[in-house]
């Protein structure tokens, strides 16, 4: 049974299971326990186990007995054999390389401890050294103790000392400073010793030296604010001038004080020389120079002053407002700025230390500044302003514009100098009034204009007019306007010459609101200036002065007989007619593009202009026809007033004053004809004033004079009369004209017939009388018919005249209308 | 409530001359001259109903010639003048006579009114107002108020002051004054005015209006100008003493304070062609009528320049609490200077209007075609006057 255990009979180095069993039992012998202990138990419960603890050998050999045939046994046996040998070997390899080890370990111990021994017996040699060392300190620290207190003591005495020394030589140490014009180094030592000197005052030796700094402290106070006050020094002296006065307990207040009014007398003298220029007839004869003098050039706040001021060099005569305004800025506004700025350097921008802290010297100075720039800015303003007002040319209106944006340029500099000071928005309203004013000053120039160009217009007129008259007098019956500008031609350059005049203000006026200027973004030019200012101030305001003077020329002239040229108001009526038809809206349209109005506020609407423009024209219209009619009139009024009609002889031709009526209803037509368009008339005949006289004279003529005759019925010829009337319509003699010729030349017609006729029925007849006005009448009719829009109107009216004259005679035996047209034609 | 319709009466004849009976204040009438150079002239008399709306007229011969002016006495009914044109030697010159009415013509037309036209009664001639030194006469006046013995002529450029004696039977001029100046001057028209004693006079000529003193017989103010063109017409505002109505060839009414002649107190613009006549309400004289030869004649209510320029202020007293106070000024506050109305009824030129002595609210207008029209004021404006 040998055979049974191969594995278990491995020879241990030959496999690494067998090294390892030998490692662990190793392991287990030096009382390590290792890893797989558990697995090794369970094994090792086997008594069989050869390699484990409970191996029973009598067990093991009976099992091999039991087991094994003879040979295994022997195989087994063998093997055995060969592992014990083995495992021998091994046990003595290992046996021999421990010892070594042990050996070397030993040697090593026993080296150590002779060392330490050595060691211990130097530390022992070192206390003991240590221990007299510290013996011999004490020893000597003892021996030094009353040494070091008197030293001590006598170095707090020399401190002492040189304090003490430093106070007694102080006076001549200041008076030194002051001689060398030390004064910072005076203020400091002073200072270090003022406390000192304060505190032991009592002593009388210190009390002394206090007085003499006093002294000299105030004497230096004095140089300081000498200095101060002369203000000849550089700014950086000054400044440092004002912090020392200001460390001696100079008040604050007094030293801002006295800093403004020292500079306040200089600005004067700038503002002075201002003045002056305003007023040049009074500036030669005071030679207000003395002031001014007082500034000498040496002054770095207003380093330009000196140069200006001469008063013997007259600047008014030529200055014109940019000069003023220059000047104005360059003196008196820069001072200002340099003084405000030297004033915040010093008063308020420094930094406070020790008890000035305290005391809030910024804010009082702050005020104190905006006071002293409001006030003399307020003077500054109030030049500036009356420098403007004198401004009244509108010809050019850069330079007002120039000097203005220059103004308001300058004071933004105060702005950002001093933010809170409300200088700035003053000026800006200066420039705004300025603007205002401005614009007024161009509607009354354009006003102006207006009345001088028609009073050019009138004196053209005048001319034509006895041209006119000539013309037509000669027997030509149509104008000659050769000479002299036509109606339409000075209607056109009148109408020119306004709107010329007027974009050349609304340029002028654009100036303001150019966008190099600075103040064309106030919110005053951006938004009101446009609309209220410009479109509604200016422009329409302007549109409405023409309608309202035409309307004045329609008053004026309707009591005081006429004044105005009759021309002249046709003229003015077709000017608004052509307003109302597109000059307006083109103007308005013109200014709104020009200045981009953005309407806030609620604006004239250009229907109402239009309206207001065509009012005007027809009243004017209606005005040209009443006065032409009138003149007339008088004519006619005249002619049958003055005349015996009773006593009258035969008619032999027309009078004369009939042939005058028709020539200046000629005339009249073709003035009318110059700038109106013709107007519809109601359709007749080609030959109408034969066909319709012949009609008018003899039929019904006849009809109407025959019952007359008869005394039985004397209610006929109103009978027929009234009859008639039914059937025509009521005419309003004074009504308003339509915009063309016939119906004004109808107006002036209706009117001069209607004189005619009230005249005849306040007078007597005799027989030629009324054939003399049946003459007339049928003249008229020959002539005016083509004028007017119905010729029915003449008929009607002029066989009212015949038949009221009918009425109105002694011995009514009318002409016969054969003779009638021969004396009409023979002219 | 509707207003009545006009009542319109026609003449035969063209006719200028209009006036109402002055001394008469119970009927409503009105007296037209006629004017025809052809036939003999009459006098028409024309009593209206107001209660019927019915028109009485009577016609009265006044064969003397075509009158151009004619004016009642202010004391006797039965008396009044005309200015008549007389034709002779081929001269022909205005006259002005005194003539009294025949006593039975009231009675006459009434028992046979048919009759009247065929048989008319002749006027009886008091006396001539005699004018061969002076010329045409333009227009006689009765002193207003007066005791119908003094009566002014305006004959060409004099002003004649007369006195009528013995019933009016005899007529001296006691006193007179002349217009001097370049050209030939000649009145036109003229007002004896009601206030200060009636010892004023109104004259115009061409386009002046002239004020004179009857007592001195001198010129106290003159306004010059006054129309653009001639002046046709004057009346006193019977009310206010300085106030005066002007109206003439410019179309134009204006009225006048003759203290401030300078400037117009008001100028009205209505009519399309000439006024020839204006006239004030008697009673009322806010009222104001106006006759032109556009053949209207307009009626206007003159508020502002009135003597009752809030209203009727008797009726104040009555009003104790503010709510009816209120109430009035709301009813008054229409109350402002307008037209009242425009009548239409002429189809010729309007040369007269007047307002009936009688009733205050009834008026007459004449134009030349001989048409006479009554009309009332509208009884809206007149509720509104009165209450």
């Amino acid at each position: 049974g040998d055979g049974d255990l191969p594995s278990a009979t491995t020879p241990p180095d030959s496999d690494p299971t067998g090294r390892r069993r030998v490692h662990s039992m190793l392991k287990l012998y030096y009382g390590l326990n290792e890893e797989g202990t558990a697995a090794e138990q369970a094994e090792s419960l086997d008594p069989c186990d050869i390699n484990g603890p409970h191996f029973d050998p009598e067990v093991y050999l009976n099992k091999l007995r039991k087991d094994c045939s003879l040979c295994e046994l022997m195989d087994h046996e063998s093997c055995m054999v060969k592992q014990i040998r083995s495992l021998d070997s091994d046990m003595q390899t290992l046996v021999y390389e421990n010892y070594n080890k042990f050996i070397s370990a030993t040697d090593t111990i026993r080296k150590m401890k002779n060392d330490f021994k050595k060691m211990e017996d130097e530390m022992d040699c070192l206390s003991a050294n240590m221990a007299a060392i510290t013996e011999f300190s004490a020893r000597i620290s003892g021996t030094l103790q009353d040494q070091h207190a008197q030293i001590t003591k006598l170095s707090g005495v020399h401190t002492l000392l040189r304090k003490l020394q430093f106070l007694f030589e102080l006076p001549a140490r200041l008076n030194k400073c002051l001689e060398l014009q030390a004064y910072a180094q005076a203020v400091s030592a002073h200072r270090r010793a003022r406390c000192v000197l304060q505190q032991y005052s009592h002593m009388p030796s210190f009390r002394g030296i206090q007085d003499d700094c006093h002294v000299i402290m105030e004497q230096l106070a004095q140089q300081l604010r000498q200095k101060f006050r002369d203000g000849g020094s550089s700014a950086k002296d000054l400044s440092e001038c004002v912090e020392l006065l200001l460390q001696l307990d100079e008040p604050a207040e007094e030293l801002c004080d006295k800093f403004l009014s020292h500079a306040q007398s200089r600005l004067e003298a700038d503002l002075q020389g201002l003045e002056a220029e305003l007023k040049d007839s009074a500036f030669t004869d005071t030679g207000g120079g003395s002031v001014q003098k007082t500034s000498p050039g040496s002054n770095p706040i207003s380093p330009s002053s000196s140069s200006v001021i001469n008063p013997f060099l007259s600047p008014t005569a030529g200055t014109d407002i940019l000069e003023f305004i220059d000047r104005g800025c360059n003196e008196f506004v820069s001072s200002l700025c340099l003084v405000i700025a030297s004033y915040q350097e010093l008063f308020i921008n420094r930094p406070q230390e020790g008890e000035l802290a305290s005391k809030n010297i910024p804010e009082m100075a702050n005020g104190k500044l905006h006071v002293f720039v409001d006030t003399l800015a307020a003077r500054y303003f109030s030049l500036v302003e009356r420098r403007i007002q004198e401004e009244k040319g509108v010809g050019d209106n850069s330079l007002l514009v120039r000097a203005l944006d220059r103004f308001h340029r300058r004071l933004q500099a105060i702005t950002k100098l001093l933010p809170g000071s409300a200088v700035p928005s003053h000026g800006t309203e200066i420039v705004v009034r300025a603007a205002r004013e401005r614009i007024k000053q161009y509607l009354s120039a354009l006003q102006t204009f207006y009345h001088d160009s028609l009073t050019d217009v009138r004196q053209a007129l005048a001319a034509p007019r006895l041209a006119v008259g000539g013309a037509s007098a000669s027997g030509g019956g149509v104008t000659s306007k050769d000479a002299t500008p036509s109606l339409p031609e000075l209607l056109t350059s009148l109408s020119n010459f306004i709107l010329n005049q007027l974009k050349s203000v609304l340029a002028s006026v654009h100036l303001f609101t150019a966008k190099d200027i600075t103040f064309s973004n106030k919110p005053y030019f951006k938004g009101e200036f446009c609309s209220q200012g410009v479109r509604e101030g200016l422009v329409v305001s302007f549109i409405k002065f023409i309608c309202q003077s035409s309307r004045q020329y329609c008053e004026s002239a309707g009591d005081r007989g006429g004044s105005t040229p009759p021309a002249l108001l046709l003229l003015l009526s077709r000017l608004c007619l052509d307003y109302e038809t597109s000059t307006i809206s083109y103007i308005l349209t013109l200014t709104d593009e020009q200045f981009l109005v953005q309407h806030h506020t609620p604006v004239t609407p250009v229907t109402a202009l239009c309206a207001e423009a065509r009012e005007a024209a027809q009243k004017l219209l209606n005005h040209y026809v009443k006065v032409q009619g009138l003149i007339i009139s008088q004519m006619l009024r005249k002619s049958v007033e003055t005349r015996d009609w009773v006593n009258t002889i035969e008619p032999r031709n027309v009078r004369a004053v009939m042939k005058r009526v028709v020539e200046d209803t000629t005339s009249i037509d073709v003035q009318v004809g110059l700038l109106y368009e013709e107007g519809v008339r109601k359709a007749h005949s080609s030959d109408s004033s034969k066909r319709t006289f012949s009609v008018y004279s003899s039929s019904r003529q006849q009809i109407r004079y025959a019952p007359s005759y008869t005394p039985s019925a004397p209610m006929d010829t109103n009978l027929l009369s009234n009859i008639h009337k039914l059937f025509s319509e009521r005419i309003d003699i004074f009504s308003p004209v339509e915009f063309n010729k016939v119906s004004v030349l109808t107006g002036i017609i209706k009117i001069s017939l209607k004189t005619f006729l009230e005249c005849v029925r306040i007078r007597t007849f005799g027989r030629y009388g009324l054939q003399q006005i049946q003459v007339d009448c049928h003249y008229l009719q020959m002539y005016l018919w083509r004028f007017v829009s119905d010729e029915n109107l003449v008929h009607f009216l002029l066989d009212e005249i015949v038949g009221s004259a009918a009425h109105r005679c002694l011995d009514p035996s009318p002409m016969e209308q054969s003779v009638i047209e021969v004396i009409c034609e023979r002219g | 409530m509707e207003d009545d319709a006009p009542v319109i009466y026609g003449l035969e004849f063209q006719a200028r001359a209009l006036t109402a009976q002055t001394a008469e204040t119970d009927a409503i009438r009105f007296v037209v001259g006629t004017q025809s150079l052809k036939f003999d002239n009459q006098i028409h008399i024309i009593d209206f109903d107001d209660e019927n709306n019915m028109i009485n007229k009577s016609v009265l011969l006044h064969d003397a010639g075509e009158i151009w002016h004619i004016s009642g006495s202010p004391a006797d009914k039965a008396v009044l003048t005309t200015c008549y044109s007389k034709t002779s030697e081929s001269r022909v010159l205005t006259c002005a006579a005194v003539w009294r009415m025949p006593p039975e013509w009231e009675s006459g037309s009434h028992e046979s009114p048919d009759d009247s036209s065929n048989n008319p009664q002749t006027l009886e001639l008091l006396c001539h107002l005699d004018n061969t030194t002076h010329g045409s006469v333009a227009c006689v006046l009765w002193e207003p108020m007066g005791d119908g013995k003094r009566v002014i002529s305006l004959a060409e450029n004099h002003v004649l002051l007369w006195d009528l004696q013995e019933s009016s039977t005899k007529a001296t001029i006691s006193s007179s004054a002349t217009l001097e100046g370049k050209g030939q001057l000649k009145f036109t028209a003229g007002k004896w005015s009601p206030h200060h004693n009636s010892t004023q006079l109104a004259t115009a000529n061409d386009t002046a209006i002239r004020g004179w003193d009857l007592r001195s017989m001198s010129q106290i103010y003159c306004i010059e100008s006054a129309h653009g063109q001639l002046v046709r017409d004057l009346d006193f505002n019977p009310n206010k003493q300085y106030y005066l109505a002007s109206c003439g060839d410019d179309c134009k009414v204006k009225f006048w304070d003759v203290r401030h002649i300078n400037e117009p107190v008001k100028c009205l613009e209505e009519h399309s062609h000439w006024v020839w006549s204006v006239r004030y309400n008697h009673s009322h004289d806010q009222l104001l009528l106006t006759g032109s030869s556009d053949s209207r004649v307009i009626l206007s209510n003159m508020v502002s320049i009135s003597s009752e320029p809030f209203g009727h202020l008797v009726d104040d007293d009555e009003l104790s609490d503010n709510e009816e106070s209120q109430q009035e000024d709301k009813g008054k506050e229409p109350l402002r200077d307008s037209i009242i109305a425009t009548y239409e009824e002429h189809e010729d030129s309007v040369y007269a209007v007047e307002w009936s002595a009688a009733d205050p609210w009834l008026f007459a207008s004449l134009s030349y075609d001989g048409r006479l029209v009554i009309n009332r004021v509208p009884r809206a404006l007149k509720y509104r006057i009165l209450l």
